[in-house]
């Protein structure tokens, strides 16, 4: 069993963490362009309810110090916006209308 | 029927006195033009590179690639503090004297001096040539006729400008004008949480900004991003704006509001109610001082944004909700150029703040994206010239004055191009 990612009171979303825990929107958006849309329903089906709760927790630590399984659930949730237009819009993962151009995320804020 | 009240005139394109007539778009689609545009309008005016915060301490310096006027800058603080600018070519034989690893990528860093990659020539931070290497095998070299080559350089309220005329014609704030320089005293410091777009358009620059100066597109193009509950009655109604203003060559647009947490719940996205944010900003808006006079001057209530679009390439637009955003274009062809949106906030203080700015700057993508690719589908089909007279609608006058600005600029230049040769 690998180490677990997240903290202890969100294992139930421990089996999108390998996946989904990513530090940048690069990762975000390629991992999102390469995904079907029954995993990414799936993942958002899973965390949307949990969402509010991860928030509060992620609250509870400096933003400039998250320790690690923190910072991951904060990753997690980043990934829960970049699925959100996907499943609640496009119902396909690319934006529509959009092959021929692409805007890459030169610099963002850390975490 | 208009929702707000026209001027005088009976439109603002009257107003403005813009003429009412359809419109060529010769000037985005012709190679000749743009070649003259690059002299007349590019090496001209100011053009904003950056930010000071990119420029942290003394020995901060960043390149910017300015494919427009053939050049690279590097732009500096140097050791007194001051914020200078030089074309990025080293003296001796004219290598790029600041890059790391791919000549034309640009970069940043800290440093005490600037030393040539190729022959180790090294400059001072203020530009002065300090070392020679086998300086004594050299002619009659001089080393205080070797400093780089100074670029006019200002400073407005933060944002850091290169002219590349050899005397501009105006200093940074009369360029600038009333209009602009009204945005003094915007808490522009105290936004430094910045993300930071950029990429590849096949479209002429001006069609670009077209598509972010005028908002009768958004219920149109962007309708699927909202859901059927808001975006079925938002087409219906149409878009107006309750203000422009022209002046010289700089254009505004201020916008009407709406506040999302007053809509339908069925009329909000699920992710904007567990976020409290959206394309327009958080919910919540940070604590700021006192807005300066020049904005909402409509006094829209609620307010929407500001779009304050500076002559030729930067576009600073700023939120109701208490952030802004940038757009730069900067062309690389007559037909392509490269796009920038930087997007700036009041760092967030907390986990929940900072989910809000990511919402935000998610769905900056994905509206973004969506106009960029109608730009391509709009160059290549007006380079067929099958259509050469388009027809603009009063929301669309600020494009109306972009066009006329472009085309009078290079006639000018032109002008005194063939002065000069009788």
């Amino acid at each position: 069993m690998a180490e677990p990612m997240l903290p202890s009171q969100f294992a139930d979303l421990q089996p999108f963490a390998a996946r989904w825990c990513l530090g940048t929107e690069r990762e975000r958006f390629a991992e999102r362009m390469a995904s079907t849309m029954a995993d990414m329903q799936s993942f958002y089906d899973a965390i949307t309810p949990r969402a509010e709760e991860a928030i509060a927790y992620c609250d509870r630590f400096p933003l400039d110090d998250l320790p690690d399984d923190v910072l991951n659930l904060m990753h997690l949730l980043y990934s829960m916006i970049m699925v959100s237009y996907p499943v609640e819009c496009w119902g396909q993962p690319q934006i529509p209308d959009t092959g021929a151009v692409y805007l890459d995320l030169v610099s963002e804020p850390v975490p | 029927m208009s929702r707000y009240p026209k001027p005088p005139e009976g439109s603002w394109t009257a107003h403005y006195d813009l003429g009412t007539a359809p419109v060529s778009y010769e000037d985005s689609i012709s190679p000749e033009f743009h070649e003259l545009e690059r002299e007349a309008v590019f090496k001209r005016s100011w053009l904003n590179v950056g930010r000071v915060e990119q420029l942290p301490r003394n020995g901060s310096y960043f390149t910017k690639e300015l494919a427009v006027a053939r050049t690279s800058v590097v732009v500096v603080r140097d050791q007194q503090g001051e914020v200078r600018a030089f074309h990025n070519i080293c003296r001796h034989r004219g290598n790029k004297l600041v890059w790391n690893d791919f000549p034309k990528e640009e970069t940043a860093g800290v440093c005490r001096q600037f030393v040539c990659k190729y022959h180790g020539w090294r400059y001072d931070l203020d530009g002065s040539l300090n070392f020679v290497q086998q300086e004594e095998e050299f002619f009659d070299l001089d080393k205080s006729d070797f400093g780089l080559v100074p670029v006019h350089c200002g400073v407005w309220e933060g944002f850091i400008f290169v002219n590349l005329a050899e005397e501009p014609a105006q200093s940074l704030r009369d360029f600038l004008g009333p209009m602009v320089t009204a945005l003094e005293g915007y808490p522009f410091d105290l936004m430094t949480e910045r993300w930071f777009y950029r990429g590849p358009v096949k479209a002429n620059w001006k069609l670009y900004m077209d598509a972010f100066q005028e908002f009768y597109h958004a219920p149109v193009l962007h309708a699927h991003q909202t859901p059927a509950e808001w975006s079925v009655p938002a087409q219906k109604a149409g878009f107006e704006a309750p203000y422009y203003k022209i002046e010289g060559p700089h254009r505004v647009v201020s916008t009407a509001g709406i506040r999302p947490w007053e809509l339908k719940e069925d009329q909000r996205r699920p992710m904007e109610d567990l976020t409290r944010s959206g394309l327009f900003g958080a919910w919540e808006k940070p604590p700021l001082p006192p807005m300066p006079p020049g904005l909402n001057p409509s006094n829209a209530n609620p307010w929407g944004l500001d779009s304050f679009q500076i002559w030729p390439n930067f576009v600073i637009l700023i939120w109701a909700q208490g952030w802004y955003l940038t757009y730069h274009y900067w062309p690389t062809a007559f037909n392509s150029h490269v796009f920038e949106g930087t997007l700036y906030f009041v760092p967030a203080q907390t986990a929940r703040e900072r989910l809000a700015h990511e919402m935000t700057a998610t769905m900056f993508k994905e509206y973004g994206l969506q106009d960029a690719n109608t730009l391509e589908a709009t160059q290549t089909m007006l380079e067929s010239r099958a259509v050469t007279r388009f027809p603009l609608m009063d929301q669309e006058v600020l494009c109306r004055h972009l066009h006329k600005v472009a085309t009078e600029w290079v006639n000018d230049y032109r002008l005194e191009k063939e002065g000069a040769r009788v």
